[in-house]
Formats: structure tokens, sequence, C-alpha cells
């Protein structure tokens, strides 16, 4: 029997013990702690232990699973809440109420349920891999498809006929060519720590549309793509991660609430399930998959729960749809990391994060993608992941390497954020590498004029960054009139175009048309305005007629369905400009 | 089975170190004997096969490898519960130190907690009315909230914090029950009386649990301190139905008591010398403020801490921040011109507050005149420093009326005194104030409302403005 040597906080050490593996799940102590093997030498085995080991004591049994970290796969995930090691937190709620007890059991997704299934293979067909052999409506929304589990393929033996089955039923068989019958159900188990295996990787050519102004037109994320949003406290990354989550066109949601507030995920669980999806008039929570590890829950869990929202990601990506991940934040993951490396002892690299830190970030950005599965239908997995730098500096570890591997950078600023400028995507700071692999479906399917607008924007965004650098220090007034109306249309722009209000009704979304003619409608009250200058009227005139207020309103003033609205504004500046004397 | 162990063999700090210990388990609390007659307590904090760490809360001076004789307990370190902690007055190990005796327990509690369920909690929405305009206007109190307030050595953090204790309607309705758990961490006596005092004026003492670990008291104390605290809160809250409003001070004390625990462990330190998991410790306490489903009660925290060097990136604020729903800042240079709260407005933040303001909360126009007046008063410091290298003088007519705007809000808004305002007084304050600026200037709010609040005339008046240019200079805009 293998019994606990040491404990150090979420650390167990075993004392000569030779038949654990890496990465392998144990149960730990007399109440079952999941833990997980981290390293083994031929004195002790380092076992991290996923919940609180007060009150655990040297000498009690460490079991071996023989099966590393997995998840449980299979109808019921969605609209669920689970904790980092996929337990659902309704059913440990109605089991042991309001506080997490350690060692606490219970499965994963619901077992007493019946699903409606409708097969897709009969007797005899041949059966690979991934491939789909059947379908239940996991919601409203999604139908769920059934893959083929674990390397297996095969002849059809038996199938069941279509009707309802609970997930652990046997509902197909397959012989494989060496004679082994495998029984298929309607869950399987997956690693976490594994990519699940695709057929190739896809170039990334679609934008996932957020709605959010400031990213689809000046930063936008192609499905299948990374982001990074640093920033620092109150900056608003979680807010940010709330609007994305409710408002792209992703058709999966996965949330990871790693190492935040409790009351935050709460409060997501309340809105999602409140929420309608404008595309389907369903509720947002049917395509949603909550993982709340907060700040208070295990440390070790928290690292976990990372890897188990990107393998539920992964799982319903091979069913053919498009997952956005939400990762917020990836610091406290990180600090996860660090925290396990300290009480293992480990050398540290900078700040005392592990040396290994750059290569952990990489593996869990490397796992989102644009890609053809093994059932030969496209799915994607972007990841949008929170960073919660140290007194907001840029410079730190996590930040840094993070940046080296997302192509998406929305940095956040405090400034902005001061002046209540949300989203406050600080535009000189952030990139998105993505615009040129982006660019064909901008043209195609919002029209010739985006990219171009966009340009315009970026031009007019940077000047005014350098026109400030004057006003600084000798203010406004001694600017000539067209600088002038340069720092004008830049606040429209700031204001009437990048800020965005996501507790008003018409604002909190806005689709790409809209975004489109707004951007036209600033850059021709532009076009005017300089016209009129160039006449040699006083800029102070123009500022009089309102009517750069009028357009800063726009955003709320033409509801999203009503966009002939934009043509009475075309009027209202030409009328406006005219009546200058 | 009480096992007796004696002697020790390594001290060091607040450790001690003991060999051929069996049966003992993680966090296990221990009692130690000393010769004299005195006698200690420990927590166990690692054991490494047979050899066991200790950490003595009460400072290991007077330990000798020979002179001890220790006991464990057998279970993780509890403290008795029940209703008649209010009004006492204990130690930071949870003892009564008021020479009123022992208190009668209906419960022992771990004082570590368990994390609360996400699915049991009950998101805050009801606002507390502190009766201070820059955070009932700006950085909403919500019942059920963790706001710390952000000082500096020197700045009335206390009195802000007695103010919001004494001010609070924490109960609308009458028969909702209110209590206060007070913990001090390596705060001066000075302090501990100050708040007393005020408990007593505001005639709540008897509501009032306090845990007191003062300047001079054991350090590793002031680590469990918090956590009995809070174990009191939450069973009053829980347990009780009470709504429970806790004041910690001061978090940096905790936590440099933590980072001394840390190094005589002997564990790598992170930035500035404090432990790696000092965000996680902290948070497991912060992340126990909240409401639950299964109770009527709440406990909302708001915990104090002075920043460093008045640096808002040190580790403490930072990690605070990241953990905390918001914070309320206090501004040096608020401070020095005399202002009262000296509420630094625009790094304050409420983060609960958008969902517990508005109709049915407090007032439909409250989220519009919040961001207008963050806005407005954001645009104050971009004139200021312009007038700093420019002067005054030269500024631009909308820069000199925001300098104007800037001057009134601090004199009216911020600086209110000691005197409570009600949330009516607050907003329409705020509307008086944004109505001395240009009516375009004001692009956060929508129409319909500016219609309905802005008001120049009621704005001239209420602020006793006699200055002729200034006021053609108000009225010129409105053609």
């Amino acid at each position: 029997m293998n019994k606990v040597y040491a404990i150090n906080g979420p650390v167990v050490k075993v004392k000569n013990a030779t038949e654990f593996t890496i990465m392998e799940m144990v149960y730990v102590g007399k109440d079952r702690l999941l833990g997980e093997v981290i390293s083994i030498s031929e004195d002790f085995t380092v076992i991290q232990v996923y919940e609180s080991t007060v009150g655990l004591k040297p000498g009690e049994e460490i079991i071996a699973t023989g099966e590393p970290i997995s998840v449980t796969l299979g109808p019921g995930i969605l609209t669920n809440i689970f904790d980092g090691i996929q337990r659902p937190l309704n059913k440990i709620y109605e089991k042991e109420g309001s506080f997490i007890k350690a060692g606490t059991t219970v499965p994963a997704l619901n077992q007493e349920k019946e699903w409606e299934v409708t097969f897709k293979v009969k007797k005899g067909d041949h059966v690979e891999f991934g491939q789909e052999f059947a379908y239940v409506e996991e919601t409203s929304l999604i139908k769920h498809k059934l893959l083929v589990p674990n390397n297996i393929s095969g002849e059809v033996k038996t199938v069941k006929s279509d009707g309802k089955y609970k997930i652990e039923d046997v509902i197909v068989k397959v012989e494989d060519k060496y004679g082994n019958l495998h029984e298929l159900t309607m869950v399987q188990r997956w690693p976490i720590k594994k990519p699940r295996p695709i057929k190739d990787r896809l170039p990334l050519s679609i934008p996932l549309v957020t709605g959010q102004r400031v990213i689809d037109t000046l930063f936008p994320i192609a499905k299948g793509g990374t982001a990074g949003v640093p920033g620092g406290f109150g900056t608003g990354k979680t807010m940010m991660q709330h609007q994305i989550a409710k408002w792209c066109d992703a058709d999966i949601i996965v949330y990871i609430g790693c190492g935040e507030r409790g009351n935050e995920m709460t409060q997501t669980l309340d809105e999602f399930s409140e929420l309608i999806d404008p595309k389907s008039n369903k509720p947002l929570i049917e395509r949603t998959v909550l993982i709340a590890n907060t700040s208070n829950m295990p440390v070790a869990a928290r690292e976990a729960s990372i890897y188990t929202g990107i393998t539920i990601a992964e799982y319903y990506r091979d069913m053919g749809y498009h997952v956005a991940v939400m990762a917020d934040s990836t610091s406290r993951w990180a600090e996860a990391l660090r925290e396990i490396s300290g009480r293992l002892e480990e050398m540290p690299a900078e700040e005392g994060f592990p040396a290994y830190l750059p290569s952990r970030i990489a593996q869990f950005y490397e796992r989102a993608g644009y890609t053809q599965t093994l059932n030969n239908n496209n799915g994607s997995v972007s990841i949008i992941g929170a960073i919660s730098p140290q007194g907001a500096d840029f410079s730190e570890p996590v930040t840094q390497n993070t940046k080296r591997f997302v192509r998406c950078f929305w940095a956040l600023d405090k400034e902005l954020a001061y002046a209540r400028h949300y989203a406050a995507i600080n535009w000189n700071l952030s990139y998105s590498e993505y615009i040129n692999d982006l660019s064909k479906w901008y043209n195609k399917q919002v029209g010739v004029e985006f990219l171009d607008a966009r340009q315009k924007f970026i031009k007019l965004l940077a000047e005014e960054n350098k026109l400030m650098e004057i006003v600084k220090l000798i203010g406004k007034d001694v600017l000539p009139d067209y600088q002038k109306l340069t720092l004008e249309i830049a606040r429209v722009i700031r204001v009437g175009y990048l800020q965005q209000n996501a507790f008003h009704k018409e604002d909190t979304f806005v689709p790409l048309d809209k975004q489109l003619k707004m951007m036209n409608l600033i850059l021709y009250l532009q076009k005017e305005a300089k016209r009129v200058l160039k006449e040699g009227k006083a800029f102070s005139l123009l500022l009089k007629t309102n009517i750069f207020d009028k357009v800063i309103k726009v955003k709320y003033d033409i509801p999203n369905d009503q966009l002939v609205l934009f043509d009475n504004y075309y009027k209202m500046i030409d009328e406006a400009l005219h009546a200058i004397k | 089975m009480d096992l007796q162990y004696i002697g020790l063999k390594e001290i060091n700090g607040p450790l001690i170190f003991l060999e051929n210990v069996k049966g003992i388990s993680f966090e296990e609390m221990v009692e130690i004997k000393l010769d004299n007659g005195q006698t200690r307590h420990g927590r166990v904090v690692e054991i490494n096969g047979d050899l066991v760490a200790i950490l003595v809360f009460e400072g290991t001076h007077n330990l000798s490898l020979r002179n001890t004789t220790i006991k464990f307990s057998g279970h993780a370190m509890k403290i008795g519960m029940s209703e008649n902690v209010l009004g006492r007055v204990f130690n930071g190990l949870g003892e009564p130190i008021d020479n009123l005796g022992h208190v009668f327990v209906s419960k022992y509690l771990d004082i570590n907690g368990s994390a609360l369920n996400p699915v049991a909690r009950v998101y805050p929405r009801n606002y507390i009315n502190t009766g201070v305009s820059s955070i009932d206007g700006l950085t909403t109190l919500i019942r059920g909230q963790k706001l710390p307030i952000f000082s500096g050595s020197g700045m009335p953090h206390n009195d802000l914090a007695v103010q919001i204790v004494q001010q609070a309607k924490l109960s609308d309705e009458k028969d909702e029950k209110f209590a206060i758990v007070f913990a001090a961490m390596g705060v001066t006596n000075d302090v501990a009386n100050y708040f007393k005092k005020s408990f007593e004026e505001a005639g709540v003492l008897d509501k009032v649990a306090m845990y007191l670990n003062l300047a001079d008291d054991p350090i590793i104390e002031r680590i469990l301190t918090p956590r009995c605290a809070l174990t009191a809160a939450e069973y009053l809250a829980y347990e009780k139905d009470i709504h429970v409003l806790v004041v910690m001070t001061d978090m940096t004390a905790y936590c440099e008591a933590l980072r001394e625990f840390s190094s005589s462990k002997g564990e790598i330190p992170g930035r500035k010398g404090y432990p790696g998991y000092l965000y996680s410790d902290l948070a497991s306490l912060f992340e126990r403020a909240g409401i639950i489903k299964d109770s009527d009660g709440s406990v909302t925290q708001i915990p104090i801490l002075s920043m460093p060097n008045d640096d808002i990136t040190h580790p403490i604020p930072d990690l605070t921040g990241y953990i905390t729903e918001g914070q309320i800042v206090l501004d040096r240079e608020l401070h020095q011109k005399g202002i009262y709260p000296p509420i630094g407005v625009l790094p304050s933040l409420s983060r609960l507050m958008k969902d517990g303001i508005g109709s049915g909360y407090t007032r439909d126009d409250h989220q519009s005149l919040m961001n207008q007046l963050f806005a407005s008063y954001a645009r104050v410091m971009d004139a200021r420093s312009l007038a700093s290298v420019i002067g005054e003088d030269e500024l631009s007519i909308v820069d000199k009326k925001y300098m104007n705007f800037g001057k009134y809000f601090e004199e009216y808004f911020i600086s209110q005194g000691h005197k409570s305002r009600t949330i009516t007084e607050t907003l329409d304050l705020g509307w008086k104030l944004l109505s001395i600026l240009p009516k375009q200037e004001l692009d956060r709010t929508d129409e319909m409302i500016l219609e309905r609040f802005y008001d120049k005339e009621e704005a001239i008046n209420y602020f006793n403005i006699k200055d002729k240019t200034i006021i053609k200079e108000l009225k010129k805009e409105d053609n």
C-alpha cells in the first residue's frame, strides 16, 4: 500500500513508490482527495492535490487509478457549471449545501437523464475514430453529435433503435479488425492535458464577429485565433470577456473563471440564463458551459480548470462547431503554476515563475485553431485569455510570454478606464495580426470600403496622438483650424465610435453593416467639414452647429435594425454646414 | 488519545520542529506547555515523514529544546460561536479579552471556512446608503460586496470607515438585523480605541464583535485574526440571518505578518519578498463576503489597507484590487487641500454598482450621471495638467469651464464633511454640477435625461455664482 509521507499545502509526497506514472490521477487519503502525479524519483513520488489537504495525515492510503486526469465528455455539458476538475457545482450544492467540502464526489454528467438519441449508423457499417454515429438534441440550440471515441474503428455489430437512453447505456457495439468488441455509450473520457486529434489545420480566414466596434473594426480576431487581453484591475477585462461571450458569433462558449471572484461567476450564470441570443431567440446559456474555479478554491484545481475548459472546447469543435473559449484570468493560472512550483522547491526563473511558464502558455494557446476534424467537418477553437499583470505593468512575465504566442493583443488602459471610456482598449498599444488573413472576408461580406475606412480611422487616431503631444505643451488654441478639425473628428471617433456602452440596448452589440455605415458617416463629416474650412470659414463656426455631437450620438439614436435612418444624417450634415455663413 | 511530546528538535523564528511524531494531521492545532506554566498555541504547517513543523502563534521567545511539552488536539483550528459574540472583545485567536468570561458556545467552526459554491451565491444587488456622496453616487457599496479603502499613512481612512458604519442604513426594513465585525491587525491601541468609542457613540456597541491583534501583539496571531473575525461574520450572516458589515484594518500589517511567516518557513519569495501565494491567501479572506441562497443575512467587507508609499502598484493593493469588487482610493492631494473625505474618485470603482443602481434601486438617471461625472472630471485632470504647463490664463474657454467645474465638484460633491446625504441629494447635486458645463460637452448622457436634469439657472443659484463674466459665459451657449 502506498502511504502519504510528507504534506506541504497541496503537495503530497509518497516514499519508495514505483508503480505510479506521470500525470496519473490518484485518490489521496481517507477522504479520497483527487490528485495528480507530477514527478517521480526512486525515493519520492510527488502528487499535487486538487482539494484542501487540511486534516490529511501521514500514513493515509494513496490509490492509483491508472488513467491521467480526464474529463467526461457527453450530453449534459452545456448549460452546466463545473469546478476546475469538472465536478458539477449544482449537484454539489444539492448534495452538500452552500460550501464545498473536500473529497466530494459527484459524477460530472447527469446519469439519470434520458436523452432522445437518433442514430446515424446501421449494423454492418464501417465506423472510424471521430465519426458521428448518433446525435441528441442537447439544448434547443445545439445538436450534440456522438463521436466514435478513443481510436476505435471497425464494423458496427449492434445498434439500438432510436429512442430514449441514459448516457451510460451501451447503444452501439463495434468490432475492430482484431475481433475485439467495443461498447459505445454516449460518454467518453479524454485526458485534459492532451490535445484531441484533428485531421488538418486550416488557414484562418473568417473573423469571430463580436459586435464590439473597437475589436471588429480595429483589432479583429479570426475564428480559430488567439487574443490576449491584459489590463490592471478595474480596466474591464471581465466585462469585455462577458460582452464577447454574449454577442460573438461562435456556436459554443466555454467560459473559464480561473481564480476569479465568486460573485462574478454567479452573475455570469444569472445573466446568461436570462439573456436571449438575438440570432436564435434562445437563452444564451444554451450554448454556454461555465468552468468556475474561484480564487478561494484549491489552487491545483485552478491549474486544471484551464485544461478542462479547453478539452471541452475541442470536443465540441470535433462536432463541427465554432467554439470560443474565454479564460479569465490566465495570470491566476500562471500563479497557480508558480505556487506549486514553489512548493516543489523548483529553481524559479523570472519573478518566481517556473522556467517552464512560456512552454505551458504556448501549449495552451496552440490548442486554438481552425481545423478540419476527423469526420471532415470544419470547426474552430478561438481563445481569448485575460491577463492580470502585476501593477498593470505589461513587462511582467505572463504578459510578455503571452504576447509571443497570441496574434491579437488588446491592451486595456487605466487612463481610459478612469474616464469610463469602455471598452478601454488602447488603440496605440493594441494590434491584430489577423487583418491580412481576414481582408478577403471583409471585402466580400461587408464591402470593400470597410478596410479602407478602417485604415483612415487608424491614420486619424495616429495623427491625433501626435497632435496631442503638442496640445499638452501649448494648448489647443494655437493650432491651425485644419488641425483642430482633425482633433474634433478624432474625438468623434473616440467617443462616438470606439467607446461603446455595454448597458445600452442598441449599443451593446453592433452588427458589421452598422459599423461600416457609422464609419462612412464620420468620414463624410470630415470630408465636408474640410471643404467648409477650405472655403475660409472659421472652425469655431463649425463647432457651433453641434453636428459633431449629433454624429457622436448616432450609436444610440439609430437602432440596429433601422439603418435607413443614416440617410437623414447625411442631410443633416449638409444642412448644418450649408447654414454656416 | 491526547498524545504528548516532550522536547523539540529545532526552533527557527516562529517555527518549531518535532521529530518522531505519529498520527498528526495537516493544519492540526497544537498546545505548547512551557515549564513555567505558560500555554501557547500553534498549528502544523508542514509534515515530512515523522518530522513536523509547527507555527507558534504567540512567538517562540523563552522556548528551548527541553522545556516544552506539546499536545496535539486532533483537529484543525476551530473557534466556538454563538450570537453572544456580539458586544464582546476578543484577541486574534478568538479568546475573550474583555474580562467578561467565556462566551457561551453553540457551535464550533473551522476558522479557515470552506469555499462558497458559486451556485449557492445570490448576486448582490441591494445598495447600502452610506450617506457619502462620492461613494453612493460614484462607487456605490452593495450589500454582500467587498470594497476596500486604499489609503496611506496619515490619511483619514479610519474616520471614513467609522462614518460609513455610522451612516450606513444597513436595514431598509426595520426588522432586518445587522451587526458589525471588527478585525484590527497590527494597528495601534489608539486606533482600536477610536473605533470602539465610535461604535459606542453610534449606539451599536452591543452589535459589534471585535477581534483585536494590536501592533504589539504576536505577529503570527495576526494571520488568524481576520479568519476568526470572518468565521464569526459567516456564522452570524448565514446561520442567524444577520446583515454583517466587516471592517478589517490594516490589511498591510496582515500581509507583512504573512511575509514574515513565509520567510521563516524558508519559502521562495515572490515580488517584494511576499510569498507567491499571497493572492490565494488574500482571496481566501475576501471571498468570504457575499450572500447565499439559504439565508437572509449577508457579509459585506470593508477592508482598509495603507498603501506603502502611496503606491497603488505595490503587491498588496495590487493583488487586493484583483480580488475585491472595486476599491475606494483616498487621495493625498485632496487631503492636503483640506477636503474630507478625500476620495480620489477616478481610480475608485465599484464593480457591483452597475446592477444595484438605477430605477428600482436608486434612481433611473444614476448610471448616466455617474458616467458623465467620471468623464467630465477626467477632462478636468487633462485641463489641469495643461494649465500647469501653459498657465491657467492661456487655457481655452472650454478648458476654463472644466477647471471651474473641477473646483466646484471637489468643494461641493467630494468635500461633504461628516454630514450624511440621501441618495436623492447626491444625485441632484451631481446634475447641478454638470449644469455648469456646456450642454454639448455632456456626451455620455442621452438627450432625454439631459432635458430633465440640466438646469443652468439652478446651478448658478445653488453655487451662488456672483462673478458676472462666469454667468455670462455660462449663459452664452444657450442659443
